[in-house]
């Protein structure tokens, strides 16, 4: 009975949500949008006008154009990764020990494929401002990483001080950074140093910067929820 | 119409948060929501024959590209979505390891 209520009301959700989008103004058909219409097309504008300098806008917009928006959703990871710390933290622990016992070819094969992860991520959060990718999945990627040392070596245990003090070193700087462009220009953010030829590695002033920090804080951060949930406490 | 498809999704995950008792299916039902939403945001800024929106210095041969800001809004509701989640099961550790039971329905019979 509950599963046919449940059934009929996720229906008429999903109904009243159609209706309300068909024939709106606002809501164009699928692949019929105009950019010029939108704020994006100004975007594009000041692109190609190298005012932002970075190539790919989708970064521009994150960490230009909406830094601060940024910013918080970085604090909102900080506070989820802090809410877990909170939960499963205990003063002694040991890592959770696996089912089964990982052989020599296991642990070797899989330090050479952490080491190909973390060069993969490492370029992927370096080119943040011209190619797809950047902070946050490359950051993902060096927790990856970690889970992987976890999964294949039984005696693995990561530093989570060492992760700790990356993490909130890359925090503040982030927002030392922000108060810079407060200083020295007009606004919170603003790219105070030179923007440079679209599509260098090195151009779009504090853009790169800014990305490399927040690959670092995200990817020791989702690296120490991974150890939260790995280990356990110690029964004496 | 892949819009249709993001919102049956959302449907989905609506009827799952209904009728499932245990607290992992939930946090699985929280997800698939989330991916509709997801799914829904990028395809409103789809443009026909776009591409990817990445500029470069000798840009004038018209290209079309696709509009970058609901791809932005998702990158941020990614981690977001992950950040719930993380939560979330590490609350549900907590339950299972004081009640060594994650149905609701056992749950409030402990109660």
């Amino acid at each position: 009975m509950k599963k046919f209520f449940g059934l009929i009301v996720a229906f008429a959700f999903g109904l009243m949500i159609i209706l309300a989008l068909r024939n709106m103004s606002g809501f164009p058909a699928y692949g019929d949008v105009n950019l010029a219409e939108r704020i994006s097309g100004s975007y594009f504008q000041s692109a190609i006008a190298e005012l932002v300098g970075s190539a790919n806008i989708v970064t521009s917009v994150v960490l230009g154009f909406r830094a601060f928006d940024t910013l918080g959703e970085v604090t909102v990871l900080f506070v989820s990764s802090l809410g877990v710390a909170l939960i499963l933290d205990f003063k002694h622990k040991k890592r959770m020990e696996l089912a089964f016992k990982p052989n020599f070819m296991l642990k070797t094969a899989s330090y050479i494929l952490v080491s190909i992860i973390l060069v993969v991520s490492f370029y992927m959060i370096l080119h943040g401002h011209l190619s797809p990718g950047g902070g946050f999945p490359g950051g993902a990627m060096i927790a990856s990483s970690v889970l992987l040392l976890y999964l294949a070596d039984d005696q693995f245990r990561s530093k989570i001080q060492g992760f700790k003090i990356l993490e909130s070193a890359a925090g503040s700087l982030i927002v030392v950074i922000g108060l810079v462009g407060l200083v020295i220009g007009t606004a919170y953010f603003e790219n105070f140093l030179n923007t440079g030829v679209i599509g260098n590695l090195l151009s779009a002033g504090i853009i790169p910067i800014i990305y490399v920090l927040i690959g670092l804080k995200v990817g020791s951060e989702i690296a120490s929820v991974i150890d939260q949930f790995l280990t356990e406490e110690e029964k004496s | 119409m892949i819009q249709y498809a993001a919102i049956f999704l959302f449907a989905l995950g609506f009827y799952g948060l209904f009728v499932n008792k245990n607290i992992i299916k939930l946090i699985v039902s929280l997800n698939v929501m989330e991916i509709g939403l997801f799914l829904f945001i990028i395809s409103i800024g789809f443009v026909s024959d776009g591409i990817a929106p990445i500029v470069s210095s000798v840009d004038d041969l018209g290209l079309i590209y696709v509009d970058p800001i609901p791809q932005a809004l998702v990158l941020t509701a990614i981690v977001i979505g992950v950040g719930t989640t993380a939560l979330g099961l590490a609350l549900s550790k907590n339950i299972f390891d004081t009640y060594h039971t994650l149905e609701l329905d056992e749950l409030e019979a402990i109660q």
